[in-house]
């Protein structure tokens, strides 16, 4: 056995979009153990629900993260609208879709840039970038904001998007496909990128499932947990299937957000096709929120869950949000055991952890 | 069966039931979704989430005065990482923990509030 040494990995590290630090306890050049801590982006954001009623909260759970911005708003109202009773409107819920969709797309776009970056393939990582621009060009021009909509309230939307301009998106995600699909397929096709990810960080099925892994981190190892799949938007109106790999593998989970990525623009066609017209939202009356209820939305990393608790004022008890990389860091905690230090990043990277939604 | 996202699922559990639900989740093959807490007047609560096939169940459980629970991660290795969190932010601590981070997973230059405020006997929900 050689000498033991710890190599720090973060809070800043380049391979990092965000601050996470990693021990990693080194035999060498193998990783025998890795110890995470958090709290360097720690905003106590929950807390602040003792202090916001239930609408204003909904400014605060969109600013958990900015690049799961959308569907926070979208998992804590619906849990709101939840325990109140609220039924939102079809419009309403087929705009959600949508919009989710976009920033589904956006987020892999962005994580697809970073880990071209982490591999040191530049140019991909700067194109994958520039068609993500696009995206929040769509947000910016349809909700004022690029990143932070605040487009979702409870009991619907704060403005509706016209069928005309719905129509411009749904054909503005059409032509991304051919610049997507060259970009992508280097990912895919690429000898020097599948040297770096093709049977690194493997995860079987069972120990994904073991390890309480979400998202495409969990579907890259052919686990089945797609929140999508229980109804929640129209998704099950528009044919909604989830996108399942089996190896396990780095490789295995850049595929799945690979055709995620045009599995969204098809969502996106097809919803605006579909889309009726109608209210895009309800008032909000009647008693103030009480009891407790609990809400999941698919992520782009993952399943997240929304817990909220009203005592019948303005004022929840609990506004509690379980992120897709909460669930995630048990398996890097395993998969880094035993790989070598080069893949640390890769690996890291791969099952694409968002600290700023982990530490709120 | 694909259970519906409305489906709401949630019991209340006595502490010393904790481990025998967990076990029994476990053989009836759900994962860990998570574990949180909440803190109100004094009482901290627990809520166990597991799921199978969008079947998501939750156990609701009041931490007694002692602020001591048993640690499920015997049987979830992974509720390491909630029971720890819980454990930096609301201050309850878990017997039987298999990695166990005492207090250095969540690093934050001051205690929570959650964990700082006086803790009263035990509610009942």
């Amino acid at each position: 056995m050689g000498k033991r040494t710890i190599v720090p990995f973060g809070p800043q590290h380049p391979a990092l979009p965000e601050p996470i630090h990693l021990d990693l306890e080194l035999d060498g050049e193998k990783v025998v153990r890795a110890v995470p801590s958090l709290g360097f982006i720690h905003r106590g954001l929950e807390k602040l629900v003792e202090k916001n009623d239930y609408n204003a909260m909904n400014y605060i759970m969109e600013r958990v993260c900015g690049i799961c911005s959308f569907g926070h708003s979208w998992g804590y109202s619906g849990a709101v609208e939840g325990l109140m009773g609220i039924e939102v409107p079809e419009r309403a819920q087929y705009l959600r879709t949508i919009y989710l969709e976009l920033s589904r797309m956006h987020s892999h776009l962005l994580w697809l840039g970073l880990l071209a970056d982490g591999m040191g393939f530049e140019s991909l990582f700067m194109n994958c970038w520039r068609i993500r621009e696009q995206i929040l060009d769509i947000f910016e021009a349809t909700t004022g904001g690029r990143v932070i909509l605040s487009f979702t309230k409870v009991g619907g939307q704060h403005r509706d998007i016209s069928d005309e301009t719905l129509k411009k998106i749904a054909d503005k995600v059409t032509t991304l496909r051919p610049e997507l699909k060259r970009i992508c397929d280097v990912f895919i096709d690429d000898e020097s990128v599948k040297n770096r990810m093709c049977g690194v960080g493997k995860v079987s099925t069972d120990e994904a499932v073991e390890l309480g892994a979400v998202g495409p981190t969990a579907r890259g190892s052919g686990v089945n947990n797609d929140v999508r799949c229980t109804g929640v938007g129209k998704y099950e109106e528009l044919g909604f299937a989830p996108i399942l790999e089996k190896d396990g593998d780095c490789y295995s989970r850049c595929k799945v957000r690979v055709k995620e990525v045009f599995q969204s623009i098809d969502i996106i066609c097809a919803a605006v096709a579909k889309i009726q017209a109608g209210p895009v939202s309800v008032p909000v009356k009647g008693p103030a929120p009480e009891g407790e209820y609990v809400m999941r939305i698919e992520q782009p990393r993952g399943d997240a869950f929304y817990y909220v608790v009203g005592n019948g004022t303005k004022y929840l008890d609990r506004a509690r949000v379980r992120t897709p990389t909460d669930a995630n860091i048990p398996m890097i905690v395993k998969v880094l055991q035993g790989c070598d230090l080069n893949d640390v990043s890769m690996i890291v990277l791969t099952i694409d952890p968002c600290v700023s939604c982990t530490e709120r | 069966m694909i259970h519906s996202y409305k489906e709401q699922h949630i019991t209340a559990l006595t502490p010393d039931a904790i481990e025998s639900k967990a076990d029994e989740m476990k053989k009836a093959g759900y994962r860990i979704e998570q574990i949180c807490a909440r803190s109100k007047d004094g009482v901290t609560t627990l809520l166990y989430s597991f799921d199978k096939d969008f079947d998501l169940q939750n156990f609701r459980v009041t931490v007694p005065q002692n602020m001591t629970a048993p640690s499920i991660s015997k049987y979830y290795w992974a509720a390491f990482i909630y029971e720890n969190e819980v454990h930096d932010l609301f201050g309850v601590t878990f017997t039987g923990l298999v990695l166990d981070y005492k207090g250095n997973f969540f690093k934050l230059e001051k205690p929570t509030p959650w964990k700082t405020e006086p803790k009263t006997a035990e509610g009942g929900e």
